[in-house]
C-alpha cells in the first residue's frame, strides 16, 4: 500500500540543516498494524506526516497505492487526504465551536457530500462509538475518552484505507486509553491499515510490527508482515 | 464543498467569536448608514429644490424688465432708462407658436380691509393664465375668470392666511373686501401652500391685472411669466420673446429671460454633485471598516490556526480554506452592509419624520453603491487573511494546541 524510498527530510532551523529523516525505506502492506516508537526528536512524527502527505520529503519517493504523491500537487494530494486517509491526533483537534456531530460530519462537508446522505452516516458513526446520547454536545462537554472517539469517528467517516494514530493515548487516563485502542484495533482488524506513533511502550508492543527510530533513521523494525 | 456547506461553516465562525464579529459587523454597518444618511440628506435637499421650482410650473420663462448684464464702454451720453414691460408687451409675446400661456404680472402692496379688520396685503395683480401657470390650487371658489383684460371686474382671490385674518370662521366667499380705496368681491380662496421660494402665496390677495395697475397708478408690469409650449420650446421661445421685446422697445434689447430650466438644472447640478461628495467622504468610513476586517481577519487566522491546519489534515485544500476565508469576511460586509441599510432608512425616516417639508431619502445609486463598497471592501480585505490561512503549513498548524 505504502512504499518509502529514500525519504530524506532536512529542516532549516536558524540557517542550519537539520536531518529529520535519513534514507527512510520502508514498505506498509494493506491491513499492517503498525507502531512507531522512538526517543522525541527522532523523527517519528516527521515520518508520519509525511505518511500522511502533511509534509513533503525533501527527497526520495513515496508511493501511495501505487500513486507517486511526490509529484502530486498539492491539490491532488488534498484530495487524497480526504478520500484515503485518516487522522488521530494527541490532542484531539475538535473544533470547539462544533458540536460532536458536525465534528464528525466536516470530512462529507469538505467532500461535498450532500446533507441527507451526511446525516445518515454521522447517526450510524455516533452510535458506533457510543456517542449517540452526545451527538450535540460541544467538545468542552466531552471527557477526554469521548473527544478522542468523535475525533476517531471524524478520522473513519470517510472509510480510508490508512488510518494515522500520532500519540493517541497522550492524553487520556489508563481506562480511557484502552478503550480508543481497542476502537483503533478493531477498525484494523475490519482491514484499515493502522500507524500508531507512541511514547507508550504498552501501546508500542501490541502492534504486529513494531518500528524504532533513533535520529531519523528506522533502528529496528520488527518486519513486514511479522 | 459546496457554496451553502462553505455559507454555513463561515456562519457559525462568526457565531462562535461573537464580540469580534459584533464589532466588524458595527463597523460595517456604521460606514454604510453613513453613506445612506448623508446622501439622503443632500438627495432631500436637491429635491425640496427642484420639488419647489417645479411646484412654480413647468418650462417657465420669466420676463424681467432691465438688463441685467453690464457691457464695457463709456458711460451712455444719453442715460438708457429700460422700458417698462407693458400689457400690449405681453400680448405680443402670445403670437408665437412656442409660446403656450402668457401671465402679465403686477405686484404692491396695500391695505386689504373688510368690516373693521384692516390688515397690510400684498396684492398681486394676474390674468387667468397665472392659474395655470403657476399650479395654483383653489382651495374655495374660482380663480380670476378669463375675459377682456382691459375692463377687469371688481373679483379678488384671497391668500389662505389673509381669508383666515379677515375672516376668522366666516365665510369668505362672496363678501365684499376693500383694498385700497376699491372695494372687490371675493370669489375664490386659494388652497394653503406655504412658503415657495421666498413668495408665500397665502397672503395674497390676486386681482385682475388691470385692476391693480390702476389701483397702483402705472402702466407697467412687474414682470411676465411666459409658459413654453414644451421643453424643447424654451429656448426658441426665449430668442422670440427677446427679439419680439427688441422690436417693439425700438430696437433696444432691455429685458432680460430667465429660464427656470436653467435656474433649476445649476441647482440641480451643484446639489448632486454635493451629494456625491458627501456620500463620498462617508465611502472613506467603509474603506476604514475593510481595514479593520482585514486586521479581525488576520486575528482570526491566528487564532484558528489549528482549525486551518486540522481542516488541511482532513484534505481541504488551499483553494477551499481561502475560500471558507473569504466567505466569512463576505458574509460579514453584506450583513454589515443590511444592518447599516436598515439603521440608514430608519434614520431617514426618523429625519422625514422630524423635517416632513424635506423630501429625504437616499437614492438608489447611493444604496447600491454602498453595498458594493462594503462588499468590494469586505472581499479585497479579506483576500489577505484568507491567503495567509491558505498558505499555513499544516504540519506547525497542528503542532500548537
Amino acid at each position: 500500500m505504502i512504499q518509502l524510498q529514500g525519504i530524506e527530510r532536512v529542516f532549516d532551523v536558524g540557517g542550519q540543516q537539520v536531518h529529520a529523516l535519513r534514507d527512510v525505506n520502508l514498505r506498509i502492506g494493506r491491513g499492517d498494524y503498525i507502531s512507531i516508537m522512538g526517543p522525541s526528536g527522532s523523527g517519528k512524527s516527521t515520518l508520519l506526516n509525511i505518511i500522511g502527505l502533511l509534509d513533503r520529503p525533501s527527497a526520495g519517493h513515496y508511493l501511495f497505492e501505487q500513486r507517486d504523491i511526490t509529484a502530486l500537487s498539492d491539490n491532488e494530494q488534498a484530495q487524497v487526504r480526504r478520500e484515503r486517509i485518516g487522522f488521530v491526533f494527541q490532542f484531539f483537534h475538535l473544533i470547539p465551536r462544533l458540536t460532536a456531530a458536525e465534528n464528525i460530519e466536516l470530512p462529507l462537508l469538505l467532500s461535498g457530500v450532500p446533507a441527507a446522505q451526511r446525516r445518515d452516516k454521522v447517526l450510524r458513526t455516533l452510535s458506533a462509538y457510543g456517542l449517540a446520547a452526545r451527538a450535540h454536545h460541544r467538545p468542552e462537554q466531552l471527557s477526554g475518552g469521548q473527544r478522542q472517539r468523535v475525533a476517531i469517528g471524524r478520522a473513519t467517516i470517510i472509510e480510508p484505507g490508512l488510518l494515522l494514530a500520532d500519540e493517541p493515548t497522550g492524553n487520556l487516563d489508563r481506562a480511557s486509553g484502552h478503550e480508543v485502542v481497542e476502537i483503533l484495533e478493531q477498525l484494523n482488524a475490519r482491514g484499515i491499515t493502522l500507524v500508531v506513533v507512541t511514547h507508550d511502550p504498552e501501546l508500542g508492543q501490541r502492534a504486529r510490527r513494531r518500528l524504532r527510530m533513533v535520529d531519523g533513521t528506522i533502528v529496528e523494525d520488527t518486519g513486514y508482515g511479522a | 464543498m459546496n457554496f451553502r456547506d462553505r455559507l454555513t461553516y463561515a456562519f457559525t465562525a462568526l457565531r462562535g467569536a461573537r464580540l469580534r464579529s459584533g464589532l466588524m459587523l458595527l463597523a460595517m454597518a456604521i460606514g454604510v448608514a453613513a453613506v445612506v444618511v448623508l446622501s439622503a440628506l443632500g438627495e432631500g435637499a436637491r429635491r425640496y429644490v427642484v420639488g419647489e421650482f417645479s411646484s412654480l410650473g413647468t418650462h417657465l420663462l420669466i420676463v424681467l424688465p432691465g438688463r441685467n448684464e453690464t457691457t464695457g464702454g463709456a458711460p451712455p451720453l444719453v442715460s438708457e432708462t429700460p422700458r417698462d414691460l407693458s400689457l400690449d408687451d405681453a400680448e405680443a409675446l402670445k403670437r408665437s407658436r412656442h409660446v403656450r400661456l402668457v401671465a402679465p404680472i403686477n405686484v404692491g402692496a396695500a391695505t386689504v380691509s373688510y368690516g373693521g379688520l384692516e390688515r397690510d396685503g400684498v396684492i398681486m395683480g394676474a390674468t387667468h393664465e397665472l392659474y395655470e401657470v403657476r399650479h395654483f390650487k383653489m382651495g374655495q371658489g374660482r380663480f380670476l375668470p378669463p375675459g377682456d383684460v382691459h375692463h377687469p371686474q371688481p373679483v379678488v382671490v384671497l391668500g389662505a392666511r389673509l381669508r383666515r385674518e379677515l375672516f376668522g370662521s366666516q365665510p369668505a366667499l362672496g363678501e365684499r373686501i376693500r383694498i385700497g380705496d376699491r372695494r372687490f368681491h371675493v370669489i375664490g380662496v386659494l388652497q394653503e401652500q406655504g412658503q415657495s421660494l421666498g413668495m408665500n402665496t397665502d397672503d395674497l390677495a390676486i386681482i385682475p391685472v388691470t385692476a391693480a395697475q390702476s389701483l397702483f397708478n402705472v402702466t407697467s408690469l412687474f414682470r411676465i411669466i411666459v409658459e413654453a409650449s414644451s421643453r424643447e420650446a424654451i429656448e426658441p421661445g426665449r430668442r422670440h420673446i427677446i427679439a419680439t421685446l427688441k422690436a417693439r422697445h425700438d430696437g433696444e434689447e432691455d429685458v432680460t429671460v430667465i429660464t427656470q430650466d436653467s435656474i433649476l438644472s445649476t441647482f440641480d447640478r451643484i446639489l448632486g454633485a454635493l451629494t456625491m461628495t458627501v456620500a463620498g467622504i462617508a465611502a472613506i468610513s467603509l474603506v476604514v471598516a475593510g481595514v479593520l476586517i482585514m486586521n479581525v481577519m488576520l486575528v482570526a487566522v491566528a487564532q484558528r490556526t489549528a482549525e486551518i491546519g486540522l481542516l488541511k489534515a482532513l484534505g481541504a485544500a488551499p483553494q477551499i480554506i481561502q475560500r471558507l476565508f473569504i466567505t466569512e469576511a463576505a458574509l460579514l460586509s453584506l450583513l454589515g452592509a443590511a444592518i447599516g441599510l436598515a439603521i440608514g432608512q430608519a434614520s431617514t425616516a426618523v429625519l422625514r419624520h422630524l423635517y416632513p417639508n424635506l423630501p429625504f431619502g437616499a437614492p438608489l445609486w447611493a444604496i447600491v453603491a454602498a453595498i458594493l463598497v462594503a462588499l468590494g471592501t469586505g472581499l479585497a480585505f479579506g483576500v489577505l487573511p484568507a491567503r495567509r490561512a491558505a498558505r499555513l503549513d499544516p504540519v506547525q498548524a497542528l503542532a500548537r494546541r
